[in-house]
């Protein structure tokens, strides 16, 4: 065993990964099958189903930035299945299925973390929503339960049980909540998708959408004109600009979302901690860091700026939750943008433009539901433009017929 | 903390105050089709550029008129919303512009 080490200690080809990084950038061909607009998470993982699923491997995908550089790496990398509604439950658990066995199928370490999603109920009101939740999920298949201050006690030793005017009644446990690195899950799947055949072409801005009888004909960009049969808007916080070069509006406002992390501690909180009614959540990374996040700003505005009032308060709010953390200095804090909708739910599937499918309304669910979405959006480019039963209920004209999903579950909803 | 002048209280904390969306022109409910009234709930202006804007300054319960920017967050004006023509945002109901005066 140690010379076995020692030889590979010494061999220059060690550590051997072939293919460790991604290829080249190439010269833009003048037309593709499909295009997908916006190189973050959802949309390589919709070319890497593509060609894996669907063999469908004529495909660019288009990021202004670089991989993986818009909202895949400002969220907080939670991943839950714990929402209100049966349309979102069904929808988000099936993504947690997928993240389970990600790391395995790239043959690369995403960092997934199984460790528990703790939500706090405060008041008499938030434990009834709770019941729900918890036989809504468990109805679907989910590890979900509701559970008393005791078990919360032995969960996270360090919660301050009674903060303020809201002492902690229950709590919902919710065991499939997980964490990963959100870079390492673009990364992957942009591997996977390019090793395929997929193109990724990085610093490549789509300035407009090119229709022809109500039909996607091809994009625009800063490196030239690109034809394409079908096109795929996956931009998060910049779904509403898209869509007015397609030619139409979507029923999306967006805000600002502010986190910030904190200096590495010693372990001491293993499941994820959320308080609705203090707007705050709470988890620890690998690293010992704290990553505190909160709510969606309270007014719409394009911008990553941070401001002292959203981080006052929720400061003050996790400190309520945990109060040693006040002796901790804050390392660094980040705005990410977020696309939200009335009803906290996305908007996926058709378009008003044929072939032109929308993968948007991400407001602070974008990055737990990657998988799912990726591969529901492939299912529906290479089906040509049925919709598959799992984001049926996420269509664009719910707004128009009244038909909303009204995801109570989401982190910036208001209990 | 961001200021923010409320036309009646003057200069105050950005905290005082509260959101309440875009100034726009509400259908009859009575008469329109759901598309209009679908257009008038949930489609809002959401570019890039300036917008005028309800806000409260809850304090003191006053709702005023804001023109922001809605990329630097900058703010150019603020007025009373009787400087607003009433035909913005009350179009097509009979009797909404007298009752929001009495």
């Amino acid at each position: 065993m140690p010379f076995s080490l020692l030889k590979y200690g010494l061999n220059n080809d060690y550590p051997f990964e072939k293919d460790a990084d991604l290829p080249p950038p190439v010269p833009l061909k003048s037309h593709y099958d499909v295009v997908i607009i916006g190189g973050g998470g959802h949309g390589v993982a919709t070319a890497y189903y593509l060609a894996k699923y669907h063999g469908i491997t004529n495909v660019a995908i288009l990021e202004k930035g670089y991989l993986g550089g818009g909202n895949t790496a400002r969220n907080t990398a939670v991943i839950r299945s714990n929402y209100l509604t049966s349309e979102g439950v069904k929808f988000y658990a099936e993504s947690v299925k997928l993240y389970q066995e990600l790391s395995n199928e790239f043959d690369f370490n995403i960092m997934y973390s199984r460790r528990g999603q703790l939500t706090l109920a405060h008041t008499d009101s938030a434990i009834r929503a709770f019941r729900q939740r918890t036989e809504v999920n468990k109805h679907f298949g989910g590890k979900t339960e509701l559970i008393g201050p005791q078990e919360i006690r032995e969960l996270v030793p360090t919660l301050n049980m009674n903060p303020g005017h809201l002492p902690v009644l229950a709590g919902l446990w919710h065991m499939d909540g997980a964490t990963a690195r959100h870079d390492a899950v673009a990364w992957g799947y942009a591997k996977g998708a390019t090793q395929r055949g997929a193109e990724l072409h990085q610093l490549t801005e789509v300035t407009g959408i090119k229709t022809e009888n109500g039909k996607v004909v091809g994009v625009k960009t800063n490196r030239g004109d690109v034809g394409c049969g079908v096109a795929v808007q996956a931009v998060s916080g910049h779904s509403s600009l898209l869509a007015e070069m397609a030619g139409f509006r979507l029923p999306i406002v967006t805000y600002p979302l502010q986190a910030m992390v904190t200096q590495p501690v010693k372990p001491f909180l293993n499941p994820l901690v959320s308080s609705p009614a203090y707007h705050c959540y709470v988890q620890q990374t690998g690293r010992g860091e704290i990553v505190i996040g909160g709510g969606s700003d309270p007014y719409p505005l394009y911008g990553t700026r941070s401001d002292l009032n959203l981080k006052e308060g929720l400061l003050a709010h996790a400190i309520e939750l945990f109060p040693f953390m006040a002796n901790l200095k804050l390392m660094r804090q980040w705005a990410g943008i977020t696309d939200m909708t009335s009803d906290y739910s996305p908007i996926m599937g058709l378009s008003p433009v044929e072939n032109y499918y929308l993968d948007a309304g991400w407001g602070t669910w974008g990055f737990k539901s990657t998988p799912i979405c990726g591969k529901t959006m492939a299912e529906l480019v290479a089906s040509g433009g049925k919709v598959p039963d799992l984001i049926k209920p996420f269509a664009m004209d719910r707004f128009d017929t009244f038909r909303q999903v009204n995801e109570m579950g989401a982190t910036a909803a208001s209990h | 903390m961001k200021i923010i002048n409320c036309p009646l209280n003057g200069p105050r904390n950005a905290s005082e105050f509260v959101y309440g969306g875009e100034v726009k022109q509400m259908p009859d409910p009575a008469a329109c089709s759901d598309r209009e009234w679908a257009e008038y709930v949930f489609y809002h202006y959401n570019g890039t550029g300036e917008v005028r804007e309800w806000w409260l300054h809850a304090p003191s319960g006053y709702w005023f008129i804001v023109e922001r920017h809605r990329v630097t967050g900058e703010i150019s004006r603020t007025y009373d919303p009787s400087e607003l023509d009433q035909g913005e945002f009350f179009a097509s109901v009979p009797g909404a512009a007298e009752e929001i005066n009495s």
